[in-house]
């Protein structure tokens, strides 16, 4: 069934879809009509979870982490300032191979207090041991918190997964959407099995104070799953496509890369722009959506750095070392492989409007740098005082 | 009701847990637990009660237990529940957490939880500081009490602030059940707990817990203090159930909080002054427990009602 709504509603049906059985949640905008959704569902009998409208974002995540740890498949959604106050407990959900699924609605992080999208609050949790995934319209929105599950719960990854979905371009933005049928889902997601869950009948410490003889052990085997979620992500894609017909890729899409000089390397709904303006260069500008940012596709960006001649790297956030943090794993990523030229363009910083022309600038950019003129490595477009 | 000999022998908190000897907390926790039985879920937010029962590898509680954070317990007992009750199962949820995790940082927490009306049981293990990190003042900590931020020094003399009655605070939220216990009381002890296990909606016992590091005492004297904590008005002994009030016990003969005072070091230095606004205080709360003043010879007309409101800066600036 075909729907015409927006990306928080889209998110919503997903969490429906996916049977989340609690859902505790907190309203920030522009995450709240997701919350709104869901708690009318649950009230019309066409969702059947435990809806718990919480205090406060920390409580939030501590009540998802214990829900989740007594054996419930949980769900919920935050942006921003929610996602900055819960901090503290993101880095309990996955050492605790919590495989929750919790939708970010990008929106920049105060100071200065604004609520439209900028990626500072997600890339901001990048050590936290969750898988990233950023999003590029509606209709992913829902599938990838579908998909987000069966990667999440597979005993490989065991992993919380973070949905990341530009606020307001995408959350209050309606389009069409094609709803799975529940059967469908149910196939494809099975129901909730946890490997281990605190029972009264086995009972056992989840969460235990931690000398420094076991720590480091943890942290490789967070690693380790952190790693085995490279496989998970594109079987989960193939398996979701040969089902639904939508087929996304694995860690990053190519669009149009075959024999062109360079890339432009884009996240979220700037991609969906970059589609468009690449064609105006016959070919010779191809376009990276970066889907993954944790698992971080290492690989992927080396083996662009031996087929192409510059790669251009769209940044939605700033990380105080001149540039966007996309930008600096993409240099640490190539570091020993390729010395091609990297070209960081920062845009949409606060949520503002990344148009065709800022992104025209960026291919030009980048060509030249291929080329080999003096190109600097970070741009910052259509900012007030900054020439490019 | 059960009395205590019939309670069973099994423990479910065991040896091999590294609390100090004599620890109120340990105490509750272990006699709490008799009462609740198996099938309970148990959450410990960070405080002594975690480290001491569960420090990888080890585990003192043969219940599941959850740690994740300090200031979350209202939360996470919560989210234990609705798992649970999704579940379709029928599992006691109980929050052990201190003071610091209740009165302070946790507060929010607890008081969200309460206002939901989750249904679990919150206990509350006042030891009167942030034990755990090694004696610091809390929003629960006695007025004049020594601790590490609460220092004895030349310009200031241990805490200047008097305790926050969380237990009203509580009872605003309208809860089904809440109740004041101590361990050195086991009939009244046993009788609320095993209330507390019938009752559902959120259910709120608070335990005075005396710690031995923190309030300087004698590792054997635990519960004679606790016992003098009742007898002095220092913690009075009552439940609320939906709404009523109702003291549970009530000591025969009122005594000098100076009596209670001088059995711990934390209190040692206190000066003949502050001993005598401490009894103040002290007469006020006793009033408002028991409906009536306390004896005249402990609490005579000349002593001021000692009012929280009334710090020394505002005395101050407003006379006495
Ligand atoms: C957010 C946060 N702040 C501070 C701490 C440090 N901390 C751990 S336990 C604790 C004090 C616990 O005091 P209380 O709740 O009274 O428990 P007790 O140890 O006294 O039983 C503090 C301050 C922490 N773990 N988390
Ligand atoms: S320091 Fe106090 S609260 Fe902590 S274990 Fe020792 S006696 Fe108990
Ligand atoms: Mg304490």
């Amino acid at each position: 069934m075909k729907k015409v709504i927006t990306g928080d509603h889209s998110v919503a049906y997903g969490a429906k879809l996916a049977r989340a059985e609690v859902v505790a949640a907190y309203p920030i905008t522009p995450q709240t009509l997701i919350v709104e959704h869901i708690a009318e569902f649950v009230s019309d009998g066409e969702m059947d979870a435990k809806f718990m409208p919480m205090e406060s974002e920390h409580s939030v995540m501590s009540a998802t982490i214990a829900a989740q740890a007594a054996g419930a498949r949980t769900f919920t959604a935050t942006a921003s300032q929610g996602l900055a106050f819960m901090h503290e407990m993101l880095y309990v959900a996955a050492p605790l191979r919590l495989p929750i699924v919790m939708v970010n609605v990008n929106r920049t992080i105060a100071y200065p207090v604004g609520i439209w999208c900028e990626y500072n609050d997600s890339m901001a949790e990048r050590d936290s041991g969750w898988l990233q995934v950023y999003i590029e319209n509606n209709q992913e929105a829902l599938d990838m918190v579908i998909q987000g599950y069966m990667i999440a719960e597979d005993r490989r990854v065991l992993l919380p997964v973070m949905p990341c979905m530009d606020g307001f371009v995408l959350s209050h933005t309606v389009e069409p959407v094609e709803l799975p049928a529940q059967e469908d889902v149910d196939v494809f997601l099975p129901g909730y099995e946890p490997v281990y869950s605190l029972d009264p009948d086995n009972p056992a410490v989840a969460g235990s104070f931690m000398p420094p003889e076991y720590i480091m052990e943890m942290r490789r085997q967070t690693m380790d799953a952190v790693e085995a979620s490279k496989k998970v992500i594109p079987e989960v894609g193939k398996k979701f496509a040969s089902r639904f017909g939508r087929d996304y890729g694995g860690l990053v899409e190519e669009i149009g890369t075959e024999g062109a000089d360079v890339v432009l390397m884009t996240m979220g709904t700037v991609t969906s722009t970059a589609r468009e303006v690449i064609a105006e260069f016959r070919g010779r500008v191809g376009l990276v959506k970066l889907r993954f940012y944790r698992p971080f596709p290492s690989d992927e960006i080396r083996d662009l750095g031996s087929r192409f001649r510059a790669i251009g790297v769209f940044d939605r956030s700033l990380s105080y070392t001149g540039g966007g943090p996309v930008f600096e794993e993409v240099k640490a990523a190539l570091y020993g492989y390729s010395d091609i030229p990297v070209i960081n363009h920062l845009a949409g910083l606060g949520g503002r409007d990344v148009t065709a022309q800022e992104i025209r600038k960026m291919c030009e950019l980048t060509l030249r740098a291929a080329d080999g003129e003096r190109v600097s490595r970070v741009n910052w477009h259509a900012t007030r005082g900054v020439p490019v | 009701m059960t009395a205590m000999r019939d309670l069973p022998d099994e423990n479910l908190f065991v040896m091999g847990h590294t609390a100090c000897p004599g620890c109120g907390v340990a105490i509750s926790i272990r006699n709490a637990l008799r009462i609740l039985g198996k099938n309970t879920v148990v959450y410990v937010p960070a405080s002594c009660g975690v480290v001491f029962s569960a420090t990888y590898p080890h585990a003192a509680m043969k219940v599941p237990f959850l740690h994740t954070a300090f200031e979350n317990t209202g939360a996470c007992i919560s989210g234990l529940k609705a798992a649970y009750e999704k579940k379709g199962k029928n599992v006691n949820v109980v929050g052990f957490a201190g003071d610091g995790g209740t009165y302070d940082i946790g507060l929010q927490s607890v008081s969200g939880a309460a206002e939901r009306n989750e249904d679990v049981i919150y206990i509350c293990l006042d030891n009167e500081a942030y034990m755990n990190t090694g004696i610091q003042r809390s929003g629960s900590t006695p007025f004049g009490a020594w601790t590490t931020t609460t220092p004895v020094g030349k310009l200031t003399r241990g805490k200047r602030e008097f305790k926050k009655d969380l237990p009203e605070i509580m009872a605003a939220h309208d809860i089904p059940y809440l109740a004041t216990l101590s361990v050195a009381h086991p009939a009244d002890f046993i009788r609320k707990v095993e209330k507390a296990k019938t009752i559902s909606g959120f259910r709120f016992l608070h335990m005075l817990t005396p710690c031995v590091p923190g309030w300087k005492i004698d590792q054997a004297k635990s519960i004679e203090i606790l016992k003098l904590a009742v007898d002095t008005g220092m913690w009075t002994l009552y439940e609320f159930e939906y709404g009523e009030r109702k003291v549970t016990y009530r000591p025969g003969k009122m005594r000098f909080v100076k009596d209670y005072l001088m059995m711990q070091g934390r209190f040692r230095h206190m000066s003949d002054e502050d001993i005598k606004r401490m009894q103040g205080w002290v007469c006020r709360k006793w009033g408002q427990h028991y409906g009536e003043k306390g004896s005249p010879e402990v609490c005579p007309v000349e002593l001021p009602a000692e009012h929280h409101a009334i710090t020394e800066d505002h005395r101050g600036m407003h006379g006495p």
